[in-house]
Formats: structure tokens, sequence, C-alpha cells
């Protein structure tokens, strides 16, 4: 066996790494240093949450891995490439579930399947069966039944959100990224909702990179959470998270992980004050 | 319930439209207007209906100018707008030469299209294009530049190029902007077509009316004018209720306000 196969056999769990990377925004003279030089490494099937100050680079990160922005620095690697090379098909949701209006929820949350392969190429053909049954599916377990039929603007913000989340999932994808998905709910439907996402991802585990303010969501859904220090952004903790699964709401009011969401916090105030202290 | 206000709102608008038309009679006949200066409503309504016959051919040419002078603009404009709204390098190139060529008053453009094509037709169809392009072109840039950045990532993270994009989520996005001004455009197409038929052609509404306005037939000129007028409002009312039928969701707070 060669070395590089050794590596590539070595390397079969990793899904994405950011070596050396850099994130510089900005034009000219007036730049700013988003994401210092990072380095990470997020095996398949992990449930990574990032915490942090607002504007520590926490997006950044899942930009990059996304390919939707280009390091200044660094290399970002996804399933073993550099990203952008071949499109891995990223499902994504973000606080604004921009459901299409001129679309039903279904039709919506068939779109993924749509662009990319290898549905796209049976798109034509298979969206009245084999997708739509997909989709349905999909509505069910996420608690939807019979709202395929309806547009966006007759669903709550939490149901959109529900259906955010089937859309980010409909193609299985390997690698999922949800920028603050929960950030406008209100804190029972948010409850709710953490427990669909545990179950969604029980069942396929793609690897997820969840953004969050809300530790507690943080430590309920991850098994990493990554804690990140205000600009420049730096990842100054990474911690394994190992609560049993299903985890329920019980979980969230044991000792354990009070503990942990009251550590999180302290460092995230911690990070805060040296920010202030340096502007 | 829903129904019976909406066509009682619908009456009490014809009845105002009436009553304006009947105000116009009044004062003519009260204040004894010269008809070559203002003719009744009347009369040129009666005008309109006796030389229906005559007037039908130009009728039936100004029509099919202005619609293939539309379509053309329509088509043109879409692409126009989409090549803007999607690339910066176009929007910058072409918004000051768009917007200098719509500051260009089309009068003065006619004789140049004369000038190149002969009169007739074709100076008539470029006039109406050119006229009615703007607003389509600005409005589906404008439609494409509401798409919201975080779907744009949704797709782009999914694998999506940039026609793809454009097509599932940029130009359905930009459909009600685009109906909108498909509205303003006909009307614009008529004022182009007619136009360019008063300089230089020898069939068409706006030849009428240079004749009619000539050999002082004040209330031909005005039939003219109405039979322009009622055409502009149908094509309105057509492109109207497409816009309902093709972009409902866009309109459906109105709806709800309703209910």
């Amino acid at each position: 066996m060669t070395a590089t196969n050794d590596l590539a056999t070595h390397q079969t769990k990793r899904i994405a790494q950011l070596e050396d990377v850099q994130v510089r925004f900005g034009q000219g003279d007036d730049t700013f240093l988003a994401l210092d030089r990072t380095n990470l490494v997020v095996n398949s099937g992990d449930f990574v949450a990032m915490v942090g100050p607002s504007g520590c680079g926490k997006s950044t990160i899942l930009k990059l891995v996304a390919g939707l922005l280009r390091p200044t620095e660094g290399v970002v690697f996804v399933a073993g490439r550099e990203v952008g090379a071949e499109h891995v098909g990223i499902g994504m949701a973000f606080q604004n579930p921009t459901m299409l209006p001129w679309l039903t929820i279904r039709q919506n949350i068939m779109l993924p399947l749509k662009i990319v392969k290898p549905y796209a190429d049976t798109f034509r053909r298979d969206k009245h069966t084999a997708f739509r049954d997909r989709a349905d599916a999909l509505l069910a377990k996420v608690g939807l039944t019979g709202f395929g039929d309806r547009r966006p603007w007759e669903l709550s913000g939490g149901m959109l959100q529900r259906a955010n989340l089937c859309r980010a999932l409909i193609h299985s994808p390997q690698l999922l990224m949800l920028d603050e998905p929960f950030g406008a709910l209100d804190q029972f439907t948010r409850e709710e909702l953490w427990a669909v996402l545990q179950d969604l991802w029980i069942e396929t585990k793609p690897t997820v990179f969840l953004v969050t303010h809300d530790l507690r969501e943080a430590a309920f859904l991850a098994s990493r959470i990554l804690v990140m220090s205000a600009r420049p952004g730096r990842v100054t903790e990474d911690r394994q998270v190992e609560f049993a699964r299903p985890r329920t709401l019980e979980t969230t009011f044991e000792a354990e992980f009070t503990d942990l969401t009251n550590d999180l916090r302290r460092m995230i105030f911690a990070a805060r004050q040296s920010k202030e202290m340096t502007t | 319930m829903r129904v019976s206000r909406k066509s009682q709102e619908n009456l009490k608008a014809a009845g105002f439209i009436v009553a304006l038309f009947a105000i116009w009679e009044i004062a003519c006949v009260l204040f004894e207007v010269s008809p070559i200066v203002l003719p009744r409503p009347s009369a040129i309504f009666s005008t309109l209906f006796v030389q229906m016959p005559a007037l039908w051919p130009h009728i039936v040419q100004t029509l099919g100018t202005t619609m293939i002078g539309f379509l053309l603009g329509t088509v043109i404009g879409l692409a126009l707008g989409a090549f803007v709204g999607i690339s910066r390098t176009a929007y910058n190139t072409a918004y000051p030469l768009l917007v200098g060529f719509s500051s260009i008053p089309k009068v003065a453009v006619v004789p140049i299209f004369v000038l190149w094509f002969g009169s007739g037709t074709v100076p008539a169809v470029l006039t109406a294009l050119t006229t009615c392009i703007f607003p389509i072109v600005v409005n589906v840039a404008t439609g494409l530049a509401t798409t919201e950045p975080e779907m744009e990532d949704v797709l782009k993270a999914l694998g999506a190029n940039r026609l793809q994009v454009l097509w599932n989520v940029g130009l359905p996005r930009a459909m009600p902007y685009f109906f909108a001004s498909l509205k303003v455009a006909i009307t614009l197409a008529f004022v182009g077509t007619v136009l360019s038929e008063t300089v230089a052609a020898n069939r068409g509404i706006g030849t009428v009316m240079m004749m009619a306005t000539s050999s002082f037939d004040v209330p031909l000129a005005f039939a003219g004018l109405f039979a322009l007028a009622i055409l502009g409002v149908a094509l309105y009312a057509v492109f109207a209720v497409i816009e309902r039928r093709v972009c409902g969701w866009a309109n459906r707070k109105q709806e709800f306000a309703l209910n």
C-alpha cells in the first residue's frame, strides 16, 4: 500500500478541513481580519456547533466550507478535495427561511433535487412520483403532513423553519450548514425544533455546522462545540459534548448540562471583555 | 359579500367616468364651445361610429405596429434587463447608455429612422420599441436585484450555476416587476407608434389625426384620440389580467385584505 493510500484510509472520516486559513475583508487600506489563522478538522458525522460573540467569524467558517467564500490565505478541503473543485451539494438553512412564494411548500422543498446530481437528471420524470413522496415523507417527519400544497405565506414562522430544514435535507447531503436557523423563533418552538433536528440528524448522520447564539441550543444539539473569540476570530476552545442521545428537554436540566452552558458563557464573556479592552 | 362589494366599487367608478363625460358635454353646450375648438363627447363618439369603416384599417395598422414594437421591446427588454441585472459590468455599462437614450425625445429619433428605413411601418415599429423598452429593462433589473442573498447562498451551496439561480429564483422573483412594467410599456408603445405615424406614414391613426387637424375636422381628430385611448385601456386591462394570473402570489396581501 502506498503512502497516499495510507493517508486516504486515514482520512476517510475527514469531511472538512481548514488549513492555515485566514480571511480578510475589505479593500485597500481599509481591511480587517475576520478570521485569524485557523486549523480545523471535522470528521464525517460530527455535529459541530460554533458559538462566540457576534462578529467573531462563525458564519465565515460556514461560508468557507460551503464554498461561498474564498479564504484570503490557506486552503479549505471538503470531502478530500479543495473546496469548489467539485460540488458536493451542501444543504443550507438560514434564519430567514426564504421559501419562494410562487411555489408550494412541496415544490420549495424539492428545489435542491432540481439542481443537485444525480437527482437533477431525472427531476422532470420523478417530480410527480418518487421525489414527491420523498418530500412528503420528510414533511411528515417534521410534523408538516398535509402542508405540502400550501403556499409559504400560509405558514407560521416555526412551520416555515421546519420546511426550511426539509429543503436543506431533501437531497441527503453529506454536509448541512445551519446559520442561526432558529434565531427568530420563540423559546417553545425553538426547543421543539431542536428535537426535530436531532431526530433528522440521528437518522442519516450528516455532518452539521451550526452557528448559534443560543448556548443551550449548542449544548443540546452538538457533539462538538467550538468557542470563538471576538474579531479577529479564532477557535479558542474545542469541546466534545458527550451527553447520551437522543437528548431531551430533561437533559437540559441536568447539572452537567448547565455546567457546560455556564462554562461556555464564561468563555464568551471573557472573549468579549478582551475585545473591549483592545478597542 | 366580497364579489358584491367589488362590483359595487366598479359600478361607482364607472358612474364617475360617465359623469365626467356628461360634465364635458354639458359644459360644451352651456358655454357654446365651437366644435372646432373642443367637440362634444357625443359628437366624438358618433364620428367614431360613423367613420368606423374608414378608420378601421388605420386602427388595425396602428394596433399591429404597436404590438410588433411592443413584443420586440418586451423580448429585448427582458433579455437586456436580465443581463443588466446579473452582471455588474453590464449594469455599469448599460445603465448610463439606457438613461441617456431614454432621455432623448423620440420625436427627434423618428426622422433618423425614416432616413434609414424610409417612411411607413418600420420606423413606427422601431419608435414603439424604443419608447417602451426602458421601463421593462429597469424593472426586470430591479426585480432581479430583490433576490434574497440567503436564497442565492442556498442555491450556490447546492452547486447551482448562475443560470440556474436566474431561472429558478431571479426571473420568477422579477415577474411582478416585469408585468407591472408591461402595463406601462404597452401604453408607451402606442405613443411611439402614433408619434412616428404623425411624422412619416400614410396609414395609421396618427396619420388620420394629422390629416383631420389640417382640414379642421376636429371631431375626427378627437375620434382618433378616443380610438387610441380605448385601445390603450383595453390592452392595459389584458396585461393586468395576465399579471394577476401569472403572479397572483405577489398580490396575496390585497386578496387577504379583501377577505
